[in-house]
């Protein structure tokens, strides 16, 4: 069970990816790579390369949201136009699907949207109250590595942040 | 000889980016309260024109049949058009990876927010009874019919609401870690707004690789989604069996139409917010000689889908279209299309002239003349085709009237409102956007200095 949490702030990215790399490597025994997190004030997808592929599902909340769209929208216009058989319809399809596929189009968008939206919202894990650990800095210009960990591991890895040039190391206890 | 320069100084420093976007919330130049006092006054003409035509009704608009539609509808296409901008500039530009788009796509963003929401109005405006503004809904009546889906007007309810639905949640996302920004930066009720606004983002790594592909996914959607709006507002003429309506090459002229006028309306704003807001530094002119260039090719593919059209008609031989075509070029409307071919086909050469592209009170003057010609696009669109349909018993000359015009003049200015009061209280230069575009030039510059070592220095975050 890992009781701390070390927050280690980085002058630039090579910095921060040399002490993760070493991380990975296995430089500090019982730390794994899987317990990082890194904050940065931009988005660096190279940082995949070093914390591993972490993958997102969101594709596939899109892909659902799309195919509600498709087919609520369909049966939705189709369902209202079915109420005009009480009328004349003069020979004209009681449901024309050459300007259906206009509405059914703009509701799969509608609804792929919405739900790529609220996925976001979801997977970024957003609307939870910042830690202890969280550094304004990170929003300005330096790059923050935080891990979760043992006592017995805090000071070897703070060891290896001040290898790495580590401007400022913070840490909290979350027992 | 003018020597090409840099998109951005990718020297800057990560926190004067972070200094001189947040100094743009607090003390703009005295020009800008003069705009925004003057967007006031416009829209309090709109207010007063629209107190007195609920009141007294639709007469005093010179809207009768024939003309039962006119300057209303051709502003709420320019409108629409108008919105096309933030598509192209964030969206587009953004999967080709044009990364000059960054210091300049929010505020193409916000004024296609703001341009679906002044277009808004004109269909409810037009109605005269505002109170039965829920009427421009697709929804099923006391009757229990729903109205015609096979209708332009129905697709048009259904696409514009996606887009705007669609346009606002683009804006908002890519303004989510700008506005973490702000909330570490503010204090106040800036900071309040800021932490609800941006929902707890803190810039883990999680949050990145999500944002990515959400921003990605939502900018594929938008694409499409654009083609089809301006597409099915062109359909709502097309559809018509009337001449210079029924066109097939109608839903392109309209998307180009857009794309043109939103790119030209980027340049005003570009020159304006550059200036309110000293941002010489991140809207450089190197990134106004892009924009130009991309207005220009735009501009020529608007030409020749005019030209098009032209010819079409003249060798068409319908008889309805060719008069009507003629009757453009000598008509009484003769002045509005000559004037919308000379601002929308010849002006935009001056964009072809390196000098006038690097000097910004004289694309402030050229992107004006090509908004000018593109309202004016929409309003020969509309007038002349009711001026003269098939039932000649019906062909009148018709011009707005004072009230028209008003309200027409007022929505410019609620849109100027939207615009500035939005400038002022989110950040118009994207911080995160700009710090990535600074970062990863330094590093290829330096990847160029120093191809030996293969290993380029990476500080740039401070």
């Amino acid at each position: 069970m890992k009781n701390y949490r070390i927050l280690g702030l980085f002058n630039n990215f090579e910095e921060a990816f040399g002490a993760l790399t070493d991380i990975r490597n296995n430089s500090v025994s019982g730390v794994s790579i899987d317990d990082v997190t890194l904050n940065s004030p931009i988005e660096h997808p190279e940082i995949e390369e070093v914390l591993g592929d972490r993958g997102t599902h969101l594709p596939k909340f899109t892909f659902a949201g799309a195919i509600f769209g498709l087919t609520f929208g369909f049966l939705f216009i189709a369902g209202a136009q079915a109420t005009f058989l009480v009328q004349p319809q003069g020979g004209k399809p009681v449901i024309p699907l050459p300007s259906n596929f206009v509405l059914v189009y703009e509701m799969l968008i509608f609804f792929a949207v919405w739900s790529t939206f609220f996925a976001f919202l979801f997977l970024s894990k957003l609307f939870r109250k910042r830690h202890n650990l969280y550094s304004e800095k990170v929003s300005l210009d330096q790059i923050g590595v935080i891990i979760e960990l043992d006592k017995a591991q805090l000071e070897p890895l703070k060891d290896l942040f001040k290898q790495h040039k580590v401007l400022e190391i913070r840490e909290e206890d979350i027992k | 000889m003018i020597v090409s320069e840099k998109d951005i100084n990718e020297q800057i420093k990560w926190a004067q980016i972070n200094k001189d976007v947040l100094r743009s919330l607090e003390n703009p130049r005295k020009a800008y309260w003069v705009a925004l006092f003057i967007c006031v006054a416009m829209f309090s003409c709109a207010i007063v024109a629209e107190i007195y035509q609920y009141n007294v009704g639709m007469g005093p608009t010179n809207l009768n049949n024939p003309h039962m539609w006119d300057m209303y509808i051709a502003s709420f296409v320019f409108w629409i058009g108008m919105s096309h901008s933030g598509t192209l500039l964030s969206a587009i530009l953004h999967i080709i990876h044009a990364d000059w788009r960054k210091p300049i796509y929010r505020f193409a963003e916000a004024m296609t927010t703001f341009s679906l929401l002044t277009a808004g109005f004109f269909p409810m405006i037009h109605l005269g009874r505002v109170w039965n503004l829920y009427w421009v809904l697709p929804y099923v009546s006391d009757r229990g019919h729903w109205p015609n889906f096979r209708s332009p007007l129905a697709w048009d309810a259904f696409a514009i609401s996606t887009y705007l639905s669609a346009s606002m949640l683009f804006l908002f996302i890519g303004m989510i870690p700008d506005l973490a920004i702000c909330r570490d930066n503010t204090t106040g009720w800036r900071k309040k707004l800021y932490t609800l606004l941006s929902l707890g983002w803190t810039g883990n790594d999680r949050q990145w690789r999500t944002f990515r592909k959400t921003y990605l996914l939502m900018a594929c959607f938008l694409i499409p989604l654009a083609v089809s709006v301006h597409s099915i507002v062109s359909s709502d003429f097309a559809m018509a069996i009337m001449p210079g309506w029924h066109i097939t090459s109608f839903p392109p002229y309209f998307v180009a139409g857009a794309l043109y006028s939103g790119c030209a309306a980027i340049i005003t704003l570009f020159v304006m917010l550059r200036y309110f807001f000293r941002f010489e530094e991140y809207m450089t002119t190197a990134i106004m000689e892009k924009t130009a260039k991309l207005t220009f090719a735009i501009a020529m593919v608007w030409t020749y889908l005019n030209l098009v059209e032209f010819a079409a008609t003249w060798y068409g031989h319908n008889v309805y279209d060719k008069e009507l075509l003629i009757a453009k070029a000598v008509g009484p409307y003769a002045w509005v299309f000559w004037t919308m071919i000379f601002c929308g086909m010849v002006v935009p050469f001056a964009l072809a002239v390196q000098k006038f592209r690097r000097h910004m009170p004289t694309m402030f003057v050229v992107s004006l003349f090509l908004n000018l010609s593109m309202y004016f696009e929409r309003w020969m669109i509309v007038a002349p085709t009711l001026s003269m349909s098939h039932q000649t018993h019906q062909w009148d000359v018709m011009w707005p009237s004072i009230i028209q015009w008003a309200i027409v003049f007022g929505s410019f200015g609620w849109f100027g409102i939207l615009f500035l009061v939005f400038v002022k209280v989110f950040p118009s230069v994207s911080m995160y956007e700009v710090k990535e575009m600074v970062y990863h030039r330094k590093r290829e510059a330096e990847s160029d200095e120093a191809p030996a070592t293969g290993k380029p220095n990476l500080e740039g975050a401070s």
